[in-house]
């Protein structure tokens, strides 16, 4: 085994970490917050309120 | 209309009616730079050689410069498009408002697929300059290179996952190197610094044009990789401070990047290396700029261009994860696709969903199909976006003209650019005609089904008033 073998093995670890990281707060957070919170985004909002949209004439 | 102050740090940018968390506006014109260019700039650093093999160094500098007023247009239309439609989802969005709903489908997909198929072939060949490495490093046998496929993919998920800026800050970091490796290894290569290596007169002599004018038509269609992907900064738009500035300033900055970058390793891979070893991308020249770096003797240079080559693989891979999420997230807010995806993470602020969910698909292109066909895949749903976008701006000027609503960015000589971006569409769709029909036909095939099934099923879940979001006028004509 030299250094590449470890790298590898080090590469399947951190792949299940980040991957595991990822769902477990994704698990956390569906549970935590109510599905109307989490999809209230809506587009255009910022624009709504803090750009005119108006010429200059 | 309620009385909130969205400027406020409780509101933090979160507009009222209803939205509790939404997508945070932090970015600034370099991440828009950095997402456009870090995307594209992998191209530069390999792929674009084919062009070479297929028609000689002079038509792929032809095909270069084709395709570089292709994606000018392509900039220019967008900074107009985008600076005045600034949502999440990008041509997606702009087509929605713009065409119409099963434009808008299309385009979405386009862009997902495109974007995931990127990703998974940036993946693949990071996982193969690992391996490089490790066999330039002593290590005997074959290298495994799964473990490092998954672990770029990952990585570069959890890094989205976790937030927009950290993700888009290392990108500008990584693309500015990668960029900054080119201009170093022309100014080592040329003469400017230290003796020069070219030698251009003695590398083109007799080889011109080695297959005629064919060849250059031939040679377009990887032209294309010079710059592939420049139109992935519209899909900052919702997470931007400033959107009628950031994104005109980040695209085209981006694009005269681009265009420098291009010409230089066009320049600096032809005066180095002979066109057949540099032609073949398979068994010669697999990254030419490393190539050229081995070549020239300097250690330091072979470094340079090794941590170039990937890191410019990964910053590709890394935009190609934040765009394929945001139009995913946006068609999934509007019903395009289940709802459910349309969801903000209420710390991270980021589409966590579609970022989570995109992932496997991206592990399966990446481990389970060739390199070849998922570039090819990747390239027609980005030239059928292209297509889209002169239409795109022909509509939004006669629908709304320029003096009905505000633009960040009004692009000049229109409709030139519209008519010469949809000329160079149709020559480009001849080309990869030419080379790769029976892909083109099967991905066209791909879009008409799954517009039967958008059109007579999905459409009904779809949020037809609340997906119209801008406060614009009624449409000249309507």
């Amino acid at each position: 085994m030299d250094l590449w073998n470890w790298l590898e093995y080090g590469a399947w670890a951190l792949s299940a970490a980040f991957g595991l990281h990822m769902v477990l707060d994704w698990l956390r957070t569906d549970s935590t917050y109510p599905e109307d919170v989490l999809t209230s985004s809506r587009e255009g909002e910022l624009e709504a309120m803090a750009e005119e949209h108006k010429v200059k004439s | 209309m309620t009385e909130v102050d969205i400027t406020s740090k409780t509101m933090d940018g979160i507009g009222p009616h209803g939205v509790k968390v939404g997508l945070l506006r932090v970015l600034g014109p370099a991440h828009v730079w950095a997402l456009g260019v870090g995307i594209v700039l992998v191209g530069e650093y390999m792929g674009w050689n084919f062009a070479v093999g297929k028609g000689g160094a002079y038509a792929a500098l032809i095909a270069c410069w084709f395709a570089g007023i292709l994606y000018t247009c392509v900039a220019m239309i967008d900074s107009e498009v985008t600076s005045t439609v600034a949502s999440a989802g990008g041509q997606y969005t702009q087509a929605k408002h713009i065409v119409g709903p099963l434009m808008a489908f299309n385009v979405g997909l386009y862009l997902v697929f495109a974007y995931t198929m990127l990703e998974a072939a940036n993946a693949i060949t990071a996982g193969y300059l690992v391996s490089v490495v490790a066999t330039m490093t002593g290590h005997e046998g074959e290298l495994n290179q799964r473990p490092f496929i998954i672990l770029v993919i990952m990585f570069l998920a959890w890094l989205n996952y976790r937030g927009v800026l950290a993700t888009l800050t290392f990108n500008l970091v990584i693309t500015a190197f990668a960029f900054a490796a080119i201009l170093i290894l022309f100014l080592s290569t040329s003469g400017i610094i230290g003796a020069g290596i070219m030698d251009h007169a003695a590398l083109f002599e007799g080889h011109a044009l080695p297959y005629g004018w064919i060849g250059i038509l031939a040679s377009l269609h990887f032209g294309l990789w010079f710059y592939l992907g420049i139109e992935g900064t519209t899909q900052a738009a919702e997470e931007v401070r400033s959107p009628a500035r950031a994104l005109p300033f980040g695209t085209l900055a981006g694009i005269m990047t681009l265009l420098i970058a291009a010409t230089l390793t066009w320049y600096v891979c032809s005066g180095v290396l002979p066109w057949e070893f540099l032609g073949d991308g398979v068994n010669g020249s697999v990254a030419p700029l490393f190539d050229t770096a081995r070549l020239s003797g300097s250690a330091g240079l072979v470094w340079l261009l090794g941590f170039g080559t990937l890191f410019a693989t990964l910053a590709s891979a890394n935009g190609c994860i934040n765009d394929a999420s945001r139009a995913w997230f946006a068609m999934g807010r509007d019903k395009y696709l289940p709802g459910w995806f349309g969801a903000v993470h209420p710390k991270y602020r980021t589409p966590y969903r579609a970022i989570v969910f995109l992932v496997p698909i991206a592990l399966i292109f990446a481990l389970g199909a060739p390199l070849d066909q998922v570039i090819t895949f990747s390239i027609l749903s980005g030239l059928l976006g292209y297509t889209f976008m002169p239409l795109n701006i022909i509509l939004f000027r006669r629908k709304w003209p320029l003096n009905s609503i505000k633009r960040g960015y009004e692009h000049p000589f229109h409709p030139l650019p519209a008519i010469m971006l949809l000329s160079l569409c149709g020559v480009t769709f001849f080309a990869v005609f030419l080379g790769y029909g029976t892909q083109l036909v099967a991905m066209i095939g791909f879009y008409i089904v799954v517009s039967l099934w958008f059109h007579f099923w999905r459409y009904r879940f779809v949020n037809r008033g609340a997906q119209f979001t801008m406060p614009w006028p009624k449409p000249q004509g309507y």
